[in-house]
């Protein structure tokens, strides 16, 4: 099966802090990879350089230019303008007509279920609208891909239970998911595969079931400790 | 909004002025002291219903406006600083210098008089100014009025002038708004002094001295070093000034009932 | 105390007789400082939002050296463009100086660094905070720029304010570079300064009050309109009217 991005000993640094070191990883079509790790251990910088944001400074990385990518954050920011503004404004930016824009926005708001808020001031809207919109926002671009920056952390239960439910629905339609999580529940409702991240570097990488329930061995007792940790 | 308004607003203005530039025009440097007595207000209305040519006075000190005039950013020069007139046209700055009116300089100061100056010598008063330490403004500023105040000192022969002396470094009216808050002498031109507001305690302390004799010369800038100057221009003002049509128009001209400027063009002044 | 009811008087008595005179340096001023901030802001707006978002090597020093042109004395802005348009200058030859021209440059000169290092502050914070996210969905530098600015734009709107209030408030370079001639280029600030040389503080201010209550009568203006854009587009979403 091809691959939609292979990362060969990757390294990224912020100036003189490195951030990623090393990493090795490839993710096929339709897989669902959940990237875990403590704070500061380089989830969300591996997301970025993945979407194409951020440029290793080592290392290569190579995508499959057929496939497009989206990048969804923890706290989506939207314009003081409309919410059909702020989500037309993603296929305008890749090209598209402004008119040609906004009918793919309306989609995209139907899409995700939230056609009424058209017009509303996308600055009024609750953290749970908000990260649907910028849902709409990123399926607005049709995207193969979506990477996901911890996307419920900061929502109460209710707006978490609805976003996950959008992530599953999009993946069910055979969407491929790169999302960095702190809740171990979800990554075990929506993951197929688990990646463990610690200073940079991947200490383990295994499908979801193993990662969870099977021997981790020596070089994942990492791993280990932060999910009985999580989990405790 | 804000944009339309202020773009609407610019245009009417911009077309007001656009009809007030189809008229002739030319710029004349003078003193402060001159616009500030209101000579002008009387005098340029009379010289553009003469001529139609209308003058736009830019009023500064006596140095700020021989320096406009060097650099060639006036059509004529209107000052009273002989001295400095003279030393212009030597350096070939004007053609010749035509003398068109005077007046005089008075010492004010606080109506009780503390240093006894009052009378009609100006060196014996700034003599009892120093002697006294009295507080004295000097506007320290190269104007004409400056320039007069100086000499005066130096005939007087003194270098100290005493520890009341201070330099502004400021037009008269500024000067004397100091003078009045804190009951000082300033040397004065009296068409100043008297449309001058904020008198406060001070009065005229010594006038009529032969010495306080105040002359203006007025010049036109010269078109050989200057091709852009309105030379056809100048020379009307000046023809104008010095006839007896324009100096009738500066006798006339009364502040308060009393005359403040005596001309006195074609005399050797 | 007695002064300052004098000139309350005095203002008011100017306004209710409607004195020509006053009308028309009241409009020079507004006329002068609009046209040189429309002029400036046009620059400024485009330059700071540029500067916000670019990175380059030398651009905290370009940043710093803006900065200190907030403090450039306005004598001193009025004094340069003197001796720039003077005769004997190097643009003598427009004939600008002492007119309504001149005034415009010098306070162009003067408000353009207020508008492009407060501009670039505002759309700096903002490409700090949300650069990154509006970089993911494909905005280049120049694009971010004018969609922050244009998210910033109240912010913006307090920097135009800003920006008029420091070219109609100066003095310095008006007085300079327009000569303060009456009938041609004298403004409120030069009229103001005249009269309090001449003594007549009452008057000057009296004059000044008049400028304060205009600037007011303007922002209050600005205001309103600004509610009623914001009730008026609320009413419309809430409608669901189809845009």
């Amino acid at each position: 099966m091809s691959a939609w991005v292979q990362l060969k000993g990757l390294d990224f640094n912020y100036g003189s802090v490195c951030a990623l070191r090393g990493i090795d990883l490839r993710i096929a079509p339709g897989e669902r990879v959940a990237l875990i790790g403590a704070n500061g251990c380089g989830k969300s910088t591996l997301l970025r350089v993945l979407d194409g944001i951020l440029r290793p400074s080592a290392g290569s990385i190579v995508r499959d230019v057929r496939m497009r990518q989206a990048l969804v954050f923890q706290r989506p920011f939207a314009l003081r303008a409309s919410v059909l503004f702020n989500v037309a404004l993603a296929p305008w930016l890749r090209g598209l007509r402004w008119r040609a824009a906004r009918e793919q926005a309306r989609e995209a708001l139907g899409r995700v279920g939230l056609e009424a808020l058209a017009l509303r001031n996308a600055r009024a809207l609750s953290g749970g609208q908000l990260q649907r919109v910028a849902f709409a926002r990123a399926w607005a671009l049709r995207p193969d891909v979506l990477l996901l920056d911890e996307p419920t952390a900061s929502l109460d239960p209710h707006a978490k239970r609805e976003v996950e439910a959008l992530m599953a629905d999009f993946a069910s339609s055979g969407m491929t998911l790169v999302f960095a999580s702190h809740n171990l529940g979800q990554v075990k409702r929506l993951a197929t595969r688990v990646v463990y991240l610690e200073q940079g570097r991947v200490l383990a990488d295994l499908p979801v079931q193993t990662f969870f329930n099977g021997p981790l061995g020596q070089t994942s007792r990492e791993a280990e400790l932060f999910v009985k940790g999580e989990l405790g | 909004m804000k944009l339309t308004r202020r773009i609407l607003c610019a245009f009417a203005l911009a077309a007001a002025a656009g009809g007030a530039w189809a008229q002739s025009t030319m710029v004349m440097a003078s003193t402060t002291s001159t616009e500030q007595s209101g000579l002008f207000n009387h005098l340029l209305p009379e010289f553009a219903k003469a001529t139609g040519i209308t003058v736009k006075v830019v009023a500064v000190g006596t140095g700020q406006a021989i320096d406009m005039a060097r650099r060639g950013d006036a059509d004529v020069l209107f000052v009273h600083d002989r001295a400095a007139e003279e030393k212009y046209v030597a350096e070939g700055f004007a053609p010749r210098r035509y003398p068109v009116m005077y007046n005089d300089f008075v010492l004010v100061g606080p109506k009780n008089d503390p240093a006894r100056v009052r009378g009609k010598d100006i060196v014996q008063g700034l003599k009892k100014v120093a002697a006294a330490n009295a507080p004295f403004i000097s506007r320290g500023d190269k104007s004409g009025t400056d320039a007069a105040e100086k000499r005066f000192w130096k005939q007087a022969g003194l270098d100290n002038r005493g520890s009341g002396y201070k330099e502004c470094g400021c037009g008269m009216g500024p000067a004397l708004n100091i003078g009045a808050s804190s009951n000082a002498y300033v040397l004065t031109d009296r068409g100043t002094w008297l449309s001058f507001k904020n008198r406060g305690e001070l009065a005229i302390l010594v006038e009529g001295d032969k010495r306080l004799f105040n002359q203006y010369g007025v010049m036109v800038v010269s078109p050989q070093k200057f091709p852009h100057v309105k030379a056809a221009e100048a020379q009307k003002f000046i023809d104008w000034v010095t006839s007896p049509a324009g100096q009738q128009a500066i006798a006339s001209y009364k502040v308060n009932g009393e005359q403040l400027f005596f001309p006195n063009a074609g005399t050797a002044n | 105390m007695n002064t300052f009811q004098e000139s309350l008087a005095r203002a008011l008595q100017l306004v209710a007789q409607g004195d020509a005179a006053l009308f028309e340096i009241v409009a020079r001023s507004l006329s002068v400082s609009g046209v040189a901030c429309i002029g400036a802001c046009i620059f400024g707006l485009a330059l700071g939002g540029w500067l916000g978002v670019a990175r380059f090597p030398a651009r905290g020093a370009v940043v710093t050296v803006l900065n200190t042109f907030l403090a450039i004395p306005s004598v001193v802005v009025g004094l340069v463009v003197y001796l720039l348009l003077s005769r004997s200058g190097p643009f003598g030859f427009l004939g600008w100086l002492f007119s309504f021209k001149a005034m415009v440059a010098a306070q162009v000169l003067l408000v353009l660094p207020v508008c492009t290092a407060l501009t670039r502050q505002v759309v700096e914070d903002a490409e700090r905070a949300n650069g990154e996210q509006l970089q993911s969905l494909g905005a280049g530098g120049v694009l971010r720029s004018l969609l922050l600015a244009f998210d910033q734009r109240y912010a913006l709107v307090t920097v135009l304010l800003a920006c008029f209030g420091r070219a109609i408030s100066e003095v310095g370079a008006v007085m300079i570079v327009g000569g303060n001639i009456e009938g041609f280029t004298r403004v409120m600030t030069t009229a103001i300064a005249l009269e309090t040389s001449k003594g007549d503080l009452p008057l000057a201010l009296a004059l000044g009050l008049i400028l304060l209550t205009v600037v007011l009568g303007l922002n209050a203006g600005i205001a309103l309109i600004a509610r009623w854009r914001g009730a008026h587009a609320e009413g419309l979403a809430l409608a669901g009217a189809s845009a």
